[in-house]
């Protein structure tokens, strides 16, 4: 089998200059899924027979949550392939991806707490789901914690990798403890295998800004995991290339 | 072979219960700590039987969890300090063995001490009858769990000079699935239920973690701890 | 498709939940834009710093070259 895809993916520089050139696209896509999701979903989607219009919340609340989740997946995967095959840029990315993650997490209570007093009459309910997502918020800040605490950039590196993978065994039971103590949420609304509950005319709106939430989280961890690049390979020479470049180009302009 | 990697695991589990017995005092501040902290709860919230017969089982449970949690950091910070650590890590053993001894002189260093103790606490804050038997024996997987999760944290912040507040950041969550599955065990025994099924899930916790704790810990600590 | 409000003071009612449904949406702006506009700024501080770095090694070069 041919490795060479494998490896040239591990290149910092190769994953700078993709980088710059997909972008800009890249973020023109999200930008367009977002606010046609949003308008869309705050404007157009019918009302809810039960909840009125505080249930147009959920175009921001499930995608929060979604990509909160796959975001703790995603960092404890890329601390796993800089463990096994001693990848700098994989580190990077587990690095770019813990704050972006506990953002999310953030985003997902608070749209739930303002979901929530409507609903239930109540910001916060000790209910399962919302439990489980402090919880989560709590593992981001554990990873975070972690990683700035060493001084030594290969064992913060190695650390935090170690401890989003211990992590990843605790999310399983977060979504089990959706079964043990469920009180007061609405069950799953989206299941990946059975058609979707939700009247399509809801779900075509949440599906459009689920996507648009995929394609902002890539261009956030690819801007965060490009500033810690250049952070870590200010010594190499072709950092030192790219700022004379630019400078050229500045100077070029006067 | 195999009667090589299990001399570590008695070696290790002999030296830390001798130098826990050597220093006595220390080995048994958790177990005051967990009940000192236990008789700030009637002076905080209040002394009526009946209120603090319905929060009992939490607060024994909350109070075992941070017993051990405060204990836990120590396990391999004196051997990283005296060098020992990295005598273990340069030797040819199989690293798991050693590190799954010393997780079990922890646990009946202060795990097993909390267990035995946990009645008399029990006593104290008017915990229904029925709940004693279901405590004690989830108290007594549940602890060594928590020593397990927690000599995983241990490990991560060995390195570090000030790793007692971290530690408990890192760990905090890691906890939580327990004291769900421990709390609700003393639980569903004070109301009638069988509360052999969150024990039982608590046992497969502990075995998962008998599993794979020491694996995480070998590696962290031979990534980690040599700088 | 139909728009569901009849005029933009319904829009911002929300039917009585527009305090909530509003506050979401600008939380969830602040955190995107947040996530998108901080990379930013540190990535031109970044490469500012090491264009600092190297005018500073280029200047040491050259004073040591005329020393010498």
């Amino acid at each position: 089998m041919n490795w060479v895809w494998f490896y040239r993916l591990g290149s910092p520089l190769w994953f700078y200059q993709t980088t710059t050139r997909w972008l800009p696209w890249l973020s023109l896509l999200a930008f367009m899924l977002l606010a046609t999701g949003l308008v869309w979903g705050l404007g157009f989607a019918p009302q809810d027979a039960k909840q009125g219009n505080s249930f147009r919340i959920i175009y921001m609340h499930v995608p929060a949550s979604f990509l909160a989740l796959v975001g703790y997946f995603l960092m404890a995967a890329a601390g796993a392939i800089g463990l096994i095959w001693k990848m700098k840029l994989s580190y990077m990315v587990m690095k770019a991806a813990a704050p972006i993650g506990a953002a999310l997490t953030f985003l997902a209570l608070f749209t739930g707490a303002v979901w929530g007093k409507p609903t239930w009459g109540s910001y916060w309910v000790w209910d399962a789901r919302i439990t489980s997502m402090l919880i989560l918020l709590f593992l981001y800040f554990g990873v975070l914690a972690l990683q700035y605490a060493f001084h030594n950039e290969e064992a913060s590196n190695k650390a935090s990798a170690v401890l989003a993978l211990v992590g990843t065994v605790n999310i399983p039971i977060i979504y089990k403890s959706v079964d043990w103590w469920y009180t007061l949420h609405q069950p799953s609304t989206i299941k990946l295998t059975s058609a979707p509950s939700m009247h399509p005319d809801m779900f075509q709106p949440l599906l459009v800004m689920i996507l648009g939430f995929y394609c902002f989280y890539v261009v956030a961890l690819c801007l965060f995991t490009r500033v810690e690049i250049l952070r870590r390979e200010r010594k190499t020479t072709w950092v030192g290339d790219l700022i004379g470049s630019s400078n050229n180009a500045v100077e070029g302009e006067k | 072979m195999r009667k090589y990697t299990s001399d570590g695991f008695y070696a290790y589990l002999r030296r830390d219960l001798l130098q826990s017995h050597r220093r006595l005092g220390e080995a048994a501040s958790p177990l005051i700590f967990f009940v000192m902290a236990s008789t700030l709860v009637p002076l905080g919230i209040t002394p009526d039987p009946a209120s603090l017969a319905e929060i009992a089982s939490g607060i024994i449970w909350v109070f075992a969890l941070l017993a051990t949690m405060l204990s836990v950091g120590g396990l391999f910070a004196g051997d990283y300090q005296d060098g020992s650590l990295e005598q273990l890590l340069i030797s040819p053993q199989v690293l798991v063995m050693p590190v799954l001894g010393k997780v079990t002189a922890h646990w009946l260093i202060t795990g097993l001490p909390l267990t035995l103790v946990s009645p008399l606490l029990g006593l104290m804050l008017f915990l229904p009858e029925a709940g004693y038997l279901p405590m004690t024996a989830s108290l007594a997987l549940g602890t060594a769990c928590l020593s397990l999760l927690g000599a995983v944290g241990a490990a991560l912040t060995v390195s570090l000079q000030k790793g007692g507040m971290l530690l408990a950041l890192i760990v905090m969550p890691l906890y939580m699935p327990v004291i769900i599955f421990g709390a609700a065990t003393v639980q569903y025994g004070i109301d009638g239920l069988a509360w052999t099924a969150p024990l039982a899930i608590l046992g497969a916790m502990l075995a998962a973690a008998i599993a794979l704790c020491p694996l995480a810990i070998a590696s962290v600590l031979r990534l980690t701890s040599i700088n | 498709m139909k728009f569901q409000f009849q005029s933009i003071g319904h829009l911002l009612d929300m039917g009585g939940h527009g305090f909530y449904v509003w506050s979401a949406v600008i939380v969830t702006l602040i955190v995107i834009i947040g996530l998108i506009v901080r990379p930013l700024l540190q990535h031109r501080v970044v490469l500012n710093q090491i264009a600092q770095e190297l005018a500073r090694e280029k200047l040491r070069k050259k004073t040591t070259g005329e020393g010498n």
